[in-house]
C-alpha cells in the first residue's frame, strides 16, 4: 500500500491518503467477511439433516435431504455475507464478500459435478468424503485472505473427508463436519470478528 | 472571473489552515484506525498482518492511539496465552470521519482549481 506521510498540501496527496484508507478498510473487511452467525445457523440446520439423511432407506432419499440442506445453507450464507458486507459499507458484488464467494466457487462446482457423477454411476459410497474434502478445499481457498481460523476450518473438513474414505462413518462425519465444525467455528468467528 | 479566482484562493487558504489530526496522520496509526473502523475488533496479530508492520512499531503506535482515547485495548487469556485485541472508540471514529472530510475537501478544492 503506497502512502506518503507528509503535510497534505495537494489534491494528489489527499487522494493518496483516501486511497490508503479505502485499501486498508477493504483488506480488513475481506479479512473478516466470513459470516460467523450464518455459519453457526447452518451448523444447527445440518445436525437434524444428518439425522434425517441417516434414516433414508435409499441413496436418492439421502441425496435429496442433503440437497435441501445445500440450498438452505447457500441461502443462509448469502444473507449472512450480504449483511456483514453491508455493515462494513461494501457491496457484495464488488467488495471483499465477492472475493470470498469467487474463491470458494471452483471447489464447490467440482463437488456438485462429482456428486452428480457418483449418483449416476450408483456409487454413493464416496459422497461423504467428496463433500467434506471439496468443501474443505473451498473453505481454504475462500478464506485464504481471511482470518487464520478459516483455513484451519478447511483443513479440519478435509481431515474428516479423509476419515470418511477410511472408515464407514459417513453419517457421523457429515454431522461432525457440517454440524459440529460450523457451530463451533461460527460462534468463535461471530464473537471475535463482528458477527 | 477575478472574483471567482479570489474566492477559490481564499478557500484554498482555509483548507490549508485545517491541519489533519497529527495523531492519525501517520501511515500505521491511520491504518490502525481505518482497519478498526471496518473490522470492529481485531487482534494484535490481525493488525500486524494487515498493516505489514513489526511488533514494536505496531505496539508503539497503538499505545499512542490508546492514550489519546481513539482505540481501546482489550486484554484476555486464551488457553493461558495472553491475547490483545483492539476496538475503535467513539472518539476515534469521529477523528477518522473528520480526517476523511478534510481529505475530501482538499480533493474537491484541487479539482476546482484544476
Amino acid at each position: 500500500m503506497k502512502y506518503k506521510q507528509t503535510p497534505v498540501s495537494s489534491g494528489t496527496q489527499a487522494a493518496e491518503h483516501l486511497r490508503f484508507i479505502r485499501e486498508v478498510m477493504e483488506r480488513t473487511a475481506s479479512f473478516t467477511a466470513v459470516p460467523g452467525w450464518s455459519m453457526f445457523v447452518v451448523g444447527l440446520t445440518a445436525l437434524p439433516v444428518a439425522f434425517l439423511a441417516a434414516r433414508q432407506p435409499t441413496t436418492d432419499g439421502f441425496l435429496a435431504v442433503w440437497c435441501v440442506e445445500l440450498a438452505l445453507a447457500l441461502g443462509i450464507g448469502v444473507v449472512g455475507l450480504r449483511r456483514k458486507a453491508h455493515r462494513s459499507g461494501f457491496s457484495l458484488r464488488s467488495g471483499p464478500g465477492r472475493k470470498y464467494i469467487l474463491n470458494m466457487t471452483p471447489a464447490l462446482v467440482a463437488g456438485i459435478v462429482l456428486t452428480a457423477a457418483l449418483w449416476q454411476q450408483g456409487d454413493p459410497g464416496l459422497l461423504a468424503s467428496v463433500w467434506l474434502l471439496l468443501y474443505g478445499a473451498a473453505t481454504i481457498t475462500g478464506g485464504i485472505s481471511s482470518v487464520g481460523l478459516i483455513p484451519v476450518l478447511g483443513v479440519l473438513f478435509m481431515a474428516l473427508g479423509v476419515l470418511a474414505v477410511l472408515l464407514p462413518l459417513d453419517h457421523w462425519v457429515l454431522a461432525a463436519g457440517f454440524g459440529g465444525l460450523h457451530i463451533g467455528f461460527g460462534l468463535v468467528i461471530a464473537r471475535r470478528y463482528g458477527g | 472571473m477575478e472574483d471567482k479566482a479570489i474566492q477559490t484562493m481564499s478557500r484554498a487558504i482555509q483548507v490549508l489552515r485545517v491541519r489533519p489530526d497529527p495523531l492519525i496522520h501517520g501511515r500505521i496509526r491511520l491504518g490502525i484506525v481505518s482497519a478498526l473502523a471496518a473490522g470492529e475488533q481485531l487482534s494484535f496479530g490481525d493488525l500486524k498482518t494487515l498493516l505489514a508492520t513489526t511488533d514494536g512499531n505496531l505496539s508503539m503506535h497503538a499505545r499512542k492511539l490508546e492514550t489519546a482515547g481513539y482505540i481501546e485495548c482489550l486484554k484476555s487469556f486464551v488457553n493461558r496465552m495472553p491475547k490483545t485485541e483492539y476496538r475503535l472508540t467513539r472518539k476515534g471514529r469521529l477523528a477518522l470521519v473528520q480526517y476523511l472530510g478534510q481529505m475530501e475537501q482538499m480533493l474537491a478544492l484541487a479539482r476546482q482549481v484544476n
